[in-house]
């Protein structure tokens, strides 16, 4: 089987180190050297063999969500007692969560929760989670995995799109072509599925032009590890909450109804 | 009392308007709506598809007192677009929420309340909707290391998509037998893979799987209540008194897989989950 974007990415960061033998199932973690520090490296990679037949894909499912968590959590424990925490990069190519009967029944949803919580906390406890975008970052999926970093980054490639709902899907439930969804990506800017949009949307720290996501070389594999570090130092010296995806130019003009409802909430907060 | 007496001395919840849920559950006269329908924030994208507005995005945000203390209420109107998130609705909840957490930053205190009625992500504000659904999220952890955030799924819509996410986070999660929580609705995954899966038009089979009354049995949600009122505002009050739980649902990891590895996925329906996951967690 080819290798999936994630593990493509996975081990480029890791400088090719390729995974252990035997059964791994669907989350990779592990520790690796990233400018003068050591980052924990997580992605989702598909997994034939899982015994949740929905979920055998680079999706987000039952034991997805909850691995997830645990490789956040060790982390975090990991670095209780140090004040320096490692940063956290969430390696992002995940095509939805797992839609299923049996995932509906055991709790996809609190599965997918442990994962945010995880990711959450980390940030809160002071670790630097950067998202590395590198393929589809889907809905529930990107939720769980990735859109709880203080920052995040995305190459402008080929297949690596944000969205709230696969666009075939979309395309069904708003009675659209898919071209027609196009079109109305291009006026309606949250609706499109390009990243250049995405990219104005104010919510991206950086947009990676010029990669080749596939088959990255030792130049993409630097200029990436060089976003990263930046990504990690500017996070470092933000606040842990997510309010700097509020504060870019990009922001103050697409994201303008978000700022206001803030503004005029704390003016009423408290009676006068 | 009879079961006809009962019934009459009931006042549904399911029935009231978002407005009148949280009016309904804090404590009589201290209901103050912030960011109300005369403030005239809509969605700035809705119109721009020809979708018709509301004056308050189909979201009340409420402050006042509930057991007497300080309270905050952001309650989801379930006749508004399906109660879907959008840019504006879904600010309105972060704000609150992140204005709750600097009440307890500043020492003061505020007990925060969710009223869950929403399929997820309005589809019309697609990014944006979900970029703010993952600051709901975000406040939600932030806030529970204070104070409880006590959800409620009233019913009819439900609990669906990233907001699903959200009431998993909340500290305590107080359910009708009506009322649904689930990751994909039905009728999506039916769409996402076939009928032969799951038939969305089996709402026995719906309710048996993700109805208040199995997520309560197998410890997915903490309190089921009949569709009365008195009852709702005495789940939620017992809720925070309870104080915050020594740990959340979400981050018991290694229970949960551990619950989960007891499961065969050939073998599982609603009923033996319940054998299986009774008196767990």
């Amino acid at each position: 089987m080819e290798a999936s974007r994630g593990q493509i990415w996975f081990d480029a960061l890791r400088s090719g180190k390729g995974s252990a033998s035997g059964y791994e199932g669907p989350i990779r973690s592990a520790d690796a050297p990233l400018g003068d520090t050591i980052a924990r490296f997580i992605t989702v990679v598909p997994d034939p063999h899982n015994r949740f037949p929905r979920a055998t894909d680079n999706v987000v499912g039952l034991e997805q969500g909850w691995l997830l968590a645990r490789a956040v959590r060790n982390a975090i424990d990991a670095d209780r007692e140090t004040s320096v925490k490692r940063p956290i990069v969430a390696i992002v190519d995940v095509k939805s969560q797992a839609y299923g009967r049996r995932e509906e029944l055991l709790g996809v949803h609190l599965a997918c929760a442990a994962a945010v919580d995880a990711y959450a906390s980390a940030r809160l406890a002071g670790h630097p989670v950067i998202a590395l975008i590198v393929g589809p970052a889907m809905s529930g999926a990107f939720l769980a995995h990735g859109y709880q970093a203080n920052r995040i980054i995305a190459l402008d490639a080929d297949g690596i799109s944000v969205h709230a709902m696969g666009k075939e899907a979309a395309a069904r439930v708003t009675r659209r072509s898919v071209e027609g969804l196009d079109e109305l990506g291009d006026r309606v800017l949250p609706m499109s599925y390009k990243m250049s949009a995405y990219a104005k949307l104010g919510l991206l720290h950086e947009l990676i032009a010029g990669i080749d996501a596939d088959a990255p070389g030792q130049e993409d594999i630097g200029r990436v590890r060089a976003s990263l570090i930046a990504a990690i130092d500017d996070a470092r010296q933000g606040p842990r909450d997510l309010s700097s995806r509020l504060k870019s130019v990009d922001a103050k003009r697409i994201r303008a109804a978000s700022i206001e409802v803030r503004k005029r909430m704390a003016e009423q907060w408290d009676a006068s | 009392m009879s079961a006809h007496d009962t019934f009459i001395a009931q006042h549904s919840f399911i029935e009231l308007t978002a407005r009148e849920r949280a009016r309904a559950l804090l404590d009589a006269g201290t209901f103050r709506e912030l960011i109300g329908p005369f403030d005239r924030l809509e969605s700035p994208w809705l119109a721009m598809q020809n979708v018709v507005c509301q004056a308050d995005d189909g979201v009340v945000i409420a402050r006042g007192k509930f057991g007497g203390e300080a309270a905050v209420i952001a309650a989801i109107e379930p006749a508004f677009q399906g109660g879907s998130i959008g840019e504006v609705s879904g600010a309105k909840i972060a704000a609150a929420l992140e204005l709750a957490v600097r009440e307890f930053e500043a020492g003061r205190k505020i007990r925060p309340v969710i009223l869950f009625e929403t399929g997820g992500v309005r589809l019309q504000e697609a990014n944006l909707g979900l970029a703010v659904i993952a600051e709901i999220q975000a406040a939600i952890v932030a806030l529970r290391r204070y104070v409880p955030v006590v959800g409620v799924i009233g019913g009819m819509v439900g609990c669906f998509g990233g907001m699903s996410l959200a009431a998993a986070l909340c500290s305590r999660l107080v359910m009708t037998r009506q009322a649904r929580l689930g990751m994909n609705g039905p009728e999506v995954i039916e769409q996402e893979a076939g009928v032969e899966e799951l038939d969305s038009r089996d709402r026995r089979l719906i309710w048996s799987m993700i109805g208040g009354e199995q997520r309560t049995a197998v410890g997915l949600a903490d309190t089921l209540v009949e569709d009365d009122t008195n009852q709702v505002r005495d789940a939620v009050l017992s809720a925070f008194e309870r104080g915050v739980p020594a740990s959340h649902r979400t981050e018991q990891v290694d229970a949960q897989l551990e619950r989960l590895a007891r499961v065969d996925p050939s073998a599982i329906d609603p009923a033996v989950l319940r054998t299986l996951w009774q008196g767990d967690v």
